[in-house]
């Protein structure tokens, strides 16, 4: 299996903006919190290409520590989604209004 | 080449599907289909080691974490109302924002010359590259100090989250909850 750089940048760009359109368009933060997901692994996917296309594997150490940010992210998100939404009605980030002036 | 289009478009494709689900539930089936997709990538991309962590970390824990609390906002009220929608039409501007991202993006890879290195299938071998001796070779020499940092993230992670949800957090007490229905009153809403 060949494939150039070039094809693998795309494809990482591609699930990079399905997951900011999933970002600003979804209202519901679960679903807002796996798009922000998304993104990572597209960063990911693109840095694991650049690695194997310079036989450097400072990439991969890079893509690990976005993992481990990735991991540290979706716990305290969740934590927080957990306390917020416990006593709000709907799961809707449009309810998150309490600082509204 | 093939195998590549065809985990391409399993993994836009199910980005697809975890970005439009209604159901948060299907979202994370999505979400694993284009992990495991992803994970496959590494594999051709000679980063073995990688492949297994996102198959560990993110299939493994990270999902879970997403069920968990799905299963826990849905436990005491009604699963997952929307509530009513106050930007109806705010899809457009982010499909805009994200044509434009991604022409810009795609313009800037057509004027790139990358480096040439063709990109060959997974090897087998042990301390080739990608492999995990070079893997933990790379990250316990060379990149001691990010490594350390790894570990200072996660214990920041632990402590900030059992400060938000744990249950005896210094100043306020959780409420526990008995009956099946919100603990708040529905709050009245200002007419648009």
């Amino acid at each position: 299996m060949s494939a150039p750089v070039d094809a693998y940048v795309i494809v990482s760009a591609i699930l990079f903006f399905i997951g900011v359109v999933g970002v600003i368009a979804r209202r519901n933060p679960l679903i807002q919190l796996m798009s922000i997901e998304l993104l990572f692994n597209s960063a990911n996917l693109a840095l694991v290409t650049f690695a194997r296309s310079w036989g450097n594997n400072a990439g991969h150490i890079f893509a690990f520590l976005v993992i481990t940010v990735a991991a540290a992210e979706a716990a305290i998100g969740l934590a927080i989604v957990v306390i917020v939404f416990r006593k709000t009605t709907f799961v809707d980030v449009d309810e998150v209004a309490t600082l509204k002036g | 080449m093939i195998g590549f289009v065809l985990l391409s478009l399993v993994m836009i494709a199910s980005a697809l599907f975890t970005v439009t689900a209604k159901k948060p539930v299907h979202s994370v089936v999505g979400l694993l289909v284009n992990f495991i997709a992803l994970a496959i990538t590494y594999l051709t991309l000679h980063a073995e080691f990688l492949a297994v962590i996102q198959i560990v970390v993110y299939s493994g824990a990270i999902l879970i974490l997403f069920v968990f609390v799905i299963a826990l906002l849905s436990s005491g009220t009604k699963p997952f109302e929307p509530g009513p929608n106050r930007m109806p039409r705010a899809v457009y501007p982010a499909l805009l924002f994200g044509a434009i991202g991604l022409a810009a993006i795609a313009i800037a890879v057509a004027k790139t010359a990358f480096a040439p290195t063709a990109i060959a299938g997974a090897t087998g071998d042990a301390n080739v590259f990608g492999s995990v001796a070079d893997f933990g070779t790379a990250l316990f020499t060379t990149n001691l100090l990010p490594f350390e940092v790894t570990a200072f993230v996660l214990m920041v992670a632990i402590v900030g989250v059992v400060l938000l949800a744990g249950d005896d957090a210094p100043g306020r007490r959780a409420p526990k909850r008995t009956q099946r229905e919100p603990i708040s009153p529905p709050r009245e809403r200002i007419a648009p």
